[in-house]
C-alpha cells in the first residue's frame, strides 16, 4: 500500500483535478443554517469537514431513490407497450469525498446482501470513496461498539488522516491509485509512514481495536430468547413509527418497488421503504403479520443485530449515531445492544 | 470482519442477467375457477425460454401487471407438463383486480421462479395427505399433479379440500379427475351448505373421521388460510405426525423475491428464499403470528 503526504493545497488540487472529469460530492455546510450534508462540489466550493457525520447517509449515492429498475411504453398503440426494459447504465465514475469510516463501512456491509443486485454493484463499481478518518468522536458516535473504528479504512479507496499540519493519504485500492495519479500532486510519505500513522493514532488516544463488537456474542445467542425478551415493549412504547431512523440509517436497505406511469411513459422504480410502517407487511387480504408497533420495532433491531449477523457475520450497524441524533423520542440503539447482550 | 471475497467476486462478475427484469408472457387461456379465482395459462413470448423455463412445485413467480407493479404468485401447474405455466389468482387487491379483467392474447411480465419448493424427494415412497382450503389448493395442485405424473414413486394419496360455500369450490376440473383415479381419496367439504349440496358440511378438519391414514408412513402437505393451517397442524401433531413430515407454505408481502427488500422477514427467515415451503419442525422454532 502506498502512502502519500499532502499539504492542504495539494488536497485542494486533488479535488480540483477530479472535478474536471467526474462529479465530486462531499459534505458541506448549507447556507441556510444547521444543515451539514452532501453536495456536489464546484470549483471554488470545497468540503467543510465538521466532526461526525453529515445529516444523510452515504446510501443516497449507492442506493439512491428513486432508482429506475425498468422503463416501458404505456402507449396502447405501441406494440411494445408494457414490455419492461432495463435503462442504460452509464459507466461514469462518481467520487465521494469526505466519507467517514462508519459510512464507508456501511457500503461494504450492504454489499453483502446486495452483491448480486445489478444496480447496486454497478454503482459500487463506478463510485470511488475518499475518506477522512475521525479525530473527534461525537456523543452519538459508537463505531467501536459495532466492529468499526474511527480510523477504519474498510470500504474506502483512499483514507486521509491529518497529521500535524499535513495529511497522509493511504491509497487502498486500484481505484484509489487512479485517483491519486489524476490528482497530479503529493509526495511519497516514506517507508515508515504507516508506523508513524499508527503511532500518531495511538498517541491521540483514539481506540485502536473494536473489542466491543457484539456480533460474535449475538450470533451465538438463541434467536427466540432474544425475540421473546421482556424489554421489547418498553423499547417500543415511545416509538412513533415515524421511520426517521430507517431513512437516515446507512445500513437500512429495505425497499419498495412501484410502477409509475405518466401519460405514455412508465417506469418501475425502487425507493426506500421502512419496516416501521404498518403498510410494509400488509397483505391485500387485510391480514397484517406485523400489525403491532412492538413487532415492527423488534423487527428492525432483530434484523440489524441478529438476523443479519446470522447470515453474513457482522451486525448491520456502523455506529454513525444518526438514528440516536434524530429520533424524536430518544430511542437509543446502544441501550438495545446492552439489553440484548444481557439476555 | 466483512467477507471481502464474497463482495469482490460478485462485484467483479458483471451481471449479464438482471434479476429484476420480467419476461413477457402471453395469456393463452383464462379458466374461471369460481367467482373469485381465475387460472391464467401463460406462455413466454420468447420460445426458447418457454421451452426451457424450469421450476419446481411450490415455487412462485413475480407477476407484473401493466400499471400495477408486481405480486408474488405461486405456480399451480406441474413442471412435468411443460409448455406453459398456470397461475391461479384470487381477486384481492388492486393488482389482482386488474389481472382479473385481462383476457387471452394480453401480455404480462414474469420473473422467477423463486423460493424453496416442496421437498418431493423426501416424500418418495410415502403416503401423501394433502389438506387445502380455498386458493390454498393452487400450490398443492402443482405438487399433486407432479406426484400423479411420477407414477409409482408415491404411496396412496388423500386430498381434502375445504371451501366456504359449494359455489366457492375451485379447481373443479382437477377435483373431478382426482376423484376418479384409483389410489386417490379426494373429499371436499363446505363450511356452509347451499340448496342442492349433498356433500360434507363443516371445516376441513371434520373430514379426519372419513379417511384412513397411517401417520408414521405419511407426509402431509397443508396450504390454506392461516386459521385453517393453524388447526390442521394442531390436529396432525395430535395424530403424532412427525413435524419433519408436515409441510406447509407461508405467505408474506414481497417486493423483490430474492431476499433483499426485507418485507417478508418472518422471525429471522425470509419467506421468499428460505420458504415459502416450511416444515412444521422449522416453524416450531419460530414465532408465527398466524399460528399462535
Amino acid at each position: 500500500m502506498k502512502i502519500l503526504k499532502l499539504e492542504k493545497s495539494d488536497l485542494d488540487k486533488w479535488l480540483a483535478e477530479w472535478m474536471k472529469s467526474s462529479p465530486v460530492y462531499a459534505p458541506v455546510q448549507s447556507g441556510f443554517g444547521s444543515f451539514y450534508d452532501w453536495a456536489r462540489l464546484e470549483q471554488g466550493r470545497m468540503p467543510e469537514l465538521l466532526p461526525g457525520v453529515p445529516k444523510s447517509s452515504i446510501k443516497t449515492f449507492l442506493f439512491p431513490q428513486p432508482e429506475t429498475l425498468e422503463e416501458f411504453s404505456a402507449d396502447p398503440a405501441d406494440p411494445s407497450a408494457f414490455i419492461l426494459k432495463a435503462p442504460k447504465t452509464a459507466e461514469q465514475l462518481t467520487i465521494i469525498a469526505g466519507v467517514r469510516p462508519c459510512d464507508a463501512r456501511s457500503v461494504s456491509l450492504n454489499a453483502l446482501p446486495y452483491a448480486k443486485d445489478p444496480y447496486y454493484s454497478n454503482r459500487l463499481r463506478n463510485t470511488a470513496l475518499v475518506g477522512f478518518t475521525c479525530e473527534t468522536q461525537c456523543s452519538t458516535c459508537f463505531c467501536t461498539r459495532t466492529g468499526g473504528l474511527p480510523t477504519g479504512t474498510e470500504g474506502l479507496d483512499i483514507a486521509i488522516t491529518r497529521m500535524d499540519n499535513t495529511f497522509l493519504a493511504e491509497i487502498l485500492t486500484q481505484k484509489g491509485e487512479l485517483l491519486a495519479e489524476a490528482g497530479r500532486t503529493g509526495t511519497d510519505a516514506g517507508g515508515d509512514a504507516l508506523s508513524r500513522l499508527e503511532q500518531s493514532r495511538k498517541n491521540s488516544g483514539s481506540p485502536v481495536s473494536s473489542a466491543d463488537d457484539p456480533a460474535p456474542i449475538l450470533r451465538e445467542k438463541d434467536l427466540m430468547a432474544l425475540y421473546q425478551a421482556p424489554f421489547w415493549q418498553e423499547i417500543a412504547e415511545p416509538c412513533l413509527n415515524c421511520g426517521a431512523c430507517t431513512f437516515l440509517c446507512p445500513t437500512c436497505y429495505c425497499f419498495d418497488i412501484q410502477d409509475e406511469v405518466i401519460r405514455d411513459r412508465g417506469r418501475r422504480i425502487r425507493y426506500w421503504d421502512s419496516c416501521m410502517f404498518p403498510l410494509f407487511t400488509l397483505h391485500a387480504s387485510g391480514h397484517n403479520p406485523r400489525g403491532l408497533k412492538l413487532q415492527r420495532v423488534r423487527n428492525r433491531f432483530m434484523h440489524k443485530l441478529k438476523y443479519f449477523p446470522e447470515r453474513f457475520g457482522p451486525i448491520s450497524c456502523v455506529g454513525c449515531g444518526r438514528c440516536i441524533r434524530e429520533c424524536p423520542v430518544n430511542i437509543d440503539i446502544r441501550e438495545v445492544y446492552t439489553d440484548l447482550l444481557a439476555i | 470482519m466483512i467477507n471481502r471475497d464474497l463482495i469482490t467476486r460478485n462485484i467483479n462478475s458483471r451481471n449479464t442477467s438482471n434479476t429484476y427484469l420480467p419476461h413477457p408472457a402471453v395469456i393463452t387461456e383464462v379458466i374461471t375457477e369460481n367467482s373469485q379465482i381465475k387460472t391464467f395459462v401463460l406462455e413466454f413470448t420468447d420460445k426458447t425460454l418457454n421451452t426451457n423455463f424450469s421450476y419446481e412445485s411450490g415455487q412462485f413467480v413475480m407477476l407484473s401487471v401493466p400499471h400495477h407493479g408486481e405480486a408474488p404468485i405461486s405456480i399451480s401447474s406441474t413442471p412435468t407438463r411443460p409448455g406453459n405455466i398456470h397461475l391461479s389468482v384470487r381477486i384481492a387487491g388492486r393488482l389482482t383486480t386488474a389481472l382479473h379483467k385481462m383476457e387471452p392474447g394480453m401480455t404480462l411480465g414474469i420473473r422467477g421462479p423463486y423460493g424453496r419448493p416442496f421437498p418431493v424427494h423426501i416424500m418418495e415412497g410415502r403416503d401423501l395427505l394433502f389438506v387445502a382450503g380455498g386458493i390454498g389448493l393452487a400450490p398443492l395442485r402443482s405438487v399433486i399433479n407432479y406426484c400423479l405424473d411420477r407414477t409409482g414413486r408415491y404411496g396412496t394419496m388423500t386430498i381434502l379440500y375445504g371451501s366456504r360455500l359449494p359455489s366457492d369450490i375451485a379447481f373443479r376440473q382437477d377435483l373431478d379427475i382426482w376423484s376418479t383415479l384409483p389410489g386417490i381419496t379426494c373429499l371436499t367439504t363446505v363450511d356452509t351448505p347451499e340448496p342442492g349440496w349433498t356433500g360434507h358440511v363443516g371445516v376441513v378438519t371434520t373430514l379426519w373421521d372419513h379417511i384412513q391414514i397411517s401417520p408414521s408412513d405419511c407426509t402431509a402437505l397443508v396450504c390454506g388460510p392461516p386459521m385453517m393451517i393453524k388447526f390442521v397442524l394442531r390436529d396432525l401433531a395430535g395424530m403424532s405426525f412427525s413435524p419433519d413430515f408436515v409441510i406447509t407454505t407461508m405467505e408474506r408481502h414481497m417486493k423483490c423475491g430474492v431476499g433483499l427488500c426485507g418485507h417478508c422477514y418472518m422471525g429471522g427467515k425470509l419467506v421468499c428464499t428460505d420458504g415459502p415451503v416450511f416444515s412444521m419442525a422449522e416453524l416450531k422454532d419460530m414465532d408465527i403470528e398466524e399460528l399462535r
